[in-house]
């Protein structure tokens, strides 16, 4: 495996019990890359992104993160994995009977030996990277949604991953919060150089961060697109990647 | 009204005058979607939306491209189109109605699936009360207190008053029968072997059904709505050790002492009865009660609770993990959850019975 590839895909299938939703889905992803998977609603996004992260099995296919081959790896060698990975969910999936600094030292139990003083000073500094500083003891509850996304990803960068992925990270958000999100997004990547991959199909989201990206196409069932998004605007390969990137612009006048 | 006509192989259909909901739309039975359609309007004196609705329905298999709108109000037109912007699925209709075969068929299957994922799910359990045994199993302690507390304290106001009750239902109605051989002073022995053996555990473990195995299938049912279990899969926190474990702990801890409370409060509740309404001496009922105290049905009651505590968190539990994600499922869960482990804590209970009648005990 080559260690220029943080992640990489080959002929994935992916669905639900023995229902295939994508397949033939082949790409890599490069450490440090802002890598986005983006299609249209019930396109398969979210269950890429559960495959990858080990929630659902895949159905036919390959994954390697970091080298290692994820499906066919032991239990323990798919928990190392995880160890080096964070992930956001859409709502943030805060434990909601914890406080935010419950939230974030749940993974440093976990999987480290640091003294509660250690896992405090950890937490807050987490806490503080995502603009929460001096909010440990509030709980899910007691804070907006931007802010319980914020929290989640500070859970999500408990243990410094190499990766972290998120999964609609502007949804349910305000303009100002998505973008304040993805500024963060930007800067985590800038800063800690994380590989960050992200399911979205908020434009504005895809354009601001996005490096590389996929476009996964409901009706070929397959991965239609590969590049940078802005790239894929300038020259689309298909029209529906660019009635996706331009809300429904006509294909056919763009090219006359 | 709608007049139609066939003019060059295409339909036209005038429409004129007052069109509402009592306009009939009459249009030939023929297949319809194969059809050109020409919408003409004609002195149309008024018209609203209920007439649209109809006229709509009637040419809904028609692909848009075969329908021509010719001097129909505007505001008509700009409906019809937008409804035929997208062509009818026949398939979203009618659901695919299966053969009684079929039916059973997948009947069965999703049967021998729920016994495998029962299946899964308590070898999962086997394997953190293994790993708890060996000081392995993650979850917090705070958690586990305020579970206790919740399953235990809180809920003893109710245990109470729930046997309390049960204890002078007994007594009443016992007292009544044996009334009849002049032996009402045996509604102590009654009502003590009564609650002791089995009644004072089954009073309990419905209300603790009721009252904690929803609550942990609901808790618990959120948590996969909010997407909290997968957080704990990735993050590598096994759900049963975390979620399972410290409330199987709780209900097993309380269980017993929720029981002891149960028996005492039913047996105050026949001496209630029996000295207030059938005149028996407070000191006779205490004698009666102590004399026919037994040890082993105690115990046999405190068995039936213990029992009746895993099956309750079992339940709660299972039903809460494998929970879809939305409201109607959380809702599915705790009722599933609250009746399952009712008919399992019926059917253990015979199971018991027959088991401690086969023993001698």
């Amino acid at each position: 495996m080559k260690q220029n590839v943080m992640i990489r895909t080959e002929k994935l299938s992916i669905g639900y019990e023995g229902k295939i939703i994508m397949q033939d889905l082949s790409f890599a992803i490069a450490p440090g890359d802002i890598f986005i998977i983006m299609g249209g609603s019930g396109c398969g996004k979210s269950t890429l992104l559960r495959t990858l992260t080990g929630l659902i099995p895949a159905q036919a296919g390959h994954i390697w993160i970091r080298g290692t081959d994820f499906i066919n790896a032991t239990p323990q060698e798919q928990l190392d994995i995880m160890r080096h990975s964070g992930i956001l969910y859409q709502g943030g999936a805060l434990f909601s009977s914890m406080t935010l600094a419950e939230n974030v030292a749940l993974p440093l139990q976990q999987y480290t030996s640091y003294n509660p003083e250690q896992i405090r000073q950890r937490v807050c500094f987490k806490l503080a990277l995502v603009g929460l500083a001096g909010y440990e003891e509030y709980y899910p509850s007691e804070i907006s949604g931007g802010m319980r996304k914020r929290a989640g990803l500070a859970r999500a960068l408990a243990l410094d991953p190499e990766i972290v992925y998120f999964d609609e990270p502007s949804a349910g958000l305000d303009p100002v919060s998505s973008k304040n999100l993805d500024d963060l997004i930007l800067e985590i990547n800038k800063t800690l150089g994380t590989t960050i991959i992200v399911v979205t199909h908020e434009l504005s989201s895809i354009f601001a961060i996005g490096k590389n990206s996929i476009f996964l196409d409901k009706t070929l069932k397959t991965i239609s697109a590969t590049g940078n998004p802005h790239e894929l605007l300038k020259n689309p390969p298909n029209a529906q990647v660019y009635e996706f990137l331009t809300r429904g612009a006509s294909y056919e006048k763009r090219t006359q | 009204m709608i007049q139609v006509n066939q003019k060059g192989g295409q339909l036209i259909c005038t429409l004129e005058g007052v069109l509402n909901a009592s306009t009939p739309v009459d249009l030939p039975a023929d297949d319809l979607s194969a059809q050109k359609i020409q919408l003409v309007g004609q002195d149309i004196e008024s018209w609203n939306t209920d007439f649209v609705v109809t006229l709509y329905y009637a040419l809904r298999f028609v692909p848009r491209e075969n329908i021509t709108y010719s001097h129909l109000p505007p505001g008509m037109e700009q409906l019809l189109r937008l409804a035929f912007q997208v062509p009818y699925k026949e398939e979203g209709v009618s659901p695919k109605k299966w053969p009684f075969l079929e039916r059973l068929g997948e009947l069965g299957i999703r049967f021998c699936r729920s016994v495998k994922k029962g299946g899964l799910f308590l070898r999962e359990c086997l394997f953190s009360w293994g790993r708890q045994l060996r000081g392995k199993a993650v979850y917090r302690g705070k958690d586990f207190w305020a579970i206790l507390g919740d399953c235990g304290p809180n809920s003893v106001f109710i245990v109470s008053l729930i046997s309390f009750m049960v204890g002078l239902i007994l007594a009443f109605v016992g007292a009544i029968q044996l009334k009849i051989f002049g032996a009402q002073i045996y509604v102590a022995s009654l009502v003590t072997i009564g609650m002791t053996r089995i009644m004072g555990a089954i009073m309990t473990g419905v209300i603790m059904a009721g009252r904690t195995g929803a609550s942990y299938a609901a808790t618990i049912g959120t948590m996969q709505v909010n997407e909290e279990l997968d957080a704990l899969q990735t993050m590598g926190i096994s759900r049963t050790d975390f979620l399972v474990l410290p409330r199987m702990n709780a209900l097993l801890l309380s269980m017993p002492i929720l029981i002891l409370l149960a028996d005492f409060m039913g047996i105050l509740g026949g001496c209630f009865v029996c000295v207030l309404f059938w005149d028996i001496p407070l000191s006779e009922y205490i004698k009666y009660t102590v004399n026919s105290f037994n040890m082993t049905n105690f115990l046999v009651g405190v068995l039936h609770g213990l029992i009746f505590g895993l099956i309750i968190a079992l339940c709660g539990c299972y039903f809460g993990v494998t929970c879809g994600r939305n409201a109607d499922s959380v809702g599915a869960a705790t009722t599933n959850a609250v009746v399952y482990a009712i008919v399992w804590m019926i059917v253990m209970t015979g199971l018991l019975t027959v088991a401690c009648a086969q023993l001698g005990i």
